[in-house]
């Protein structure tokens, strides 16, 4: 089956029209920090795989300047990512419990718990 | 009707979404600021014990493969919103590129 979906010509620019255009393209290009850094964590997988010297080369690379301040950006899009999921998720999965629909806080607020708990237990793991 | 392979795209989507949005910004936090800073070592013994433990392997995969999967299909349709969509290029770029970060990552946790 071959599909070929319509392309309607827009000027490359027309998400900065609007401040609420613009604030949607930062959400959807979060993904690309996302996507950055777990390359980033494939080469530490690979490194870890080569051994001990190649994995102590990691993480010296990690607290590089350079290391770092990536990092940082990805940490910066990567929470703005968690926080408009969250955002999104009375919408996107909206919960009946006995005929009642549960406020759109409360499914967002759940979200906070899990991601400070996930944070947690992995904050742990890592020996902190 | 046609048969429509979206479901296999959005499922691991959304679940990489999830995992994105739990997951990655706490590992930033660790090695992006905690081990630079010097609070946490994240030694080679540490980690490579933890990588042979199957239970750690697919967690770690989880971690990687999922968002990047994620990642890679929000990019596809951020470059459609950006007028560039449409083509393979783009297609076979961003899932090729997620393809390329997982089967690496399979392949360096397997030799674990």
């Amino acid at each position: 089956m071959s599909r070929r979906p319509y392309v309607r010509r827009v000027p490359r620019s027309w998400w900065l029209h609007k401040p609420r255009y613009v604030l949607y393209m930062i959400r959807e290009l979060t993904s690309l920090f996302v996507g950055l850094y777990c390359a980033l964590l494939v080469v530490g997988l690979v490194r870890l795989a080569q051994g001990q010297a190649a994995w102590d080369g990691f993480l010296a690379a990690l607290s590089s300047p350079l290391g770092v301040a990536f990092q940082l950006v990805c940490l910066v899009f990567a929470i703005y990512h968690s926080v408009t999921w969250f955002a999104l998720t009375p919408k996107a999965m909206p919960l009946v419990i006995k005929d009642q629909p549960v406020p759109g806080i409360v499914i967002v607020g759940a979200h906070y718990v899990v991601w400070a708990a996930v944070s947690i237990v992995v904050l742990i793991g890592a020996g902190i | 009707m046609a048969r429509s392979n979206k479901p296999m795209l959005w499922l691991p989507f959304a679940g990489g979404g999830l995992v994105a949005a739990l997951v990655t910004p706490v590992l930033i936090l660790i090695t992006g600021v905690l081990v630079p800073l010097g609070v946490l070592h994240l030694r080679y013994e540490t980690i490579a014990a933890f990588t042979h433990n199957p239970i750690g392997k697919v967690v770690l995969f989880g971690a990687v493969a999922l968002p990047a999967w994620h990642a890679a299909h929000r990019l596809r349709m951020t470059a459609h919103d950006l007028g560039l969509g449409g083509g393979i290029a783009i297609k076979g770029a961003c899932y090729g590129m997620a393809g390329l970060l997982i089967l690496a990552a399979a392949g360096a946790l397997i030799k674990m």
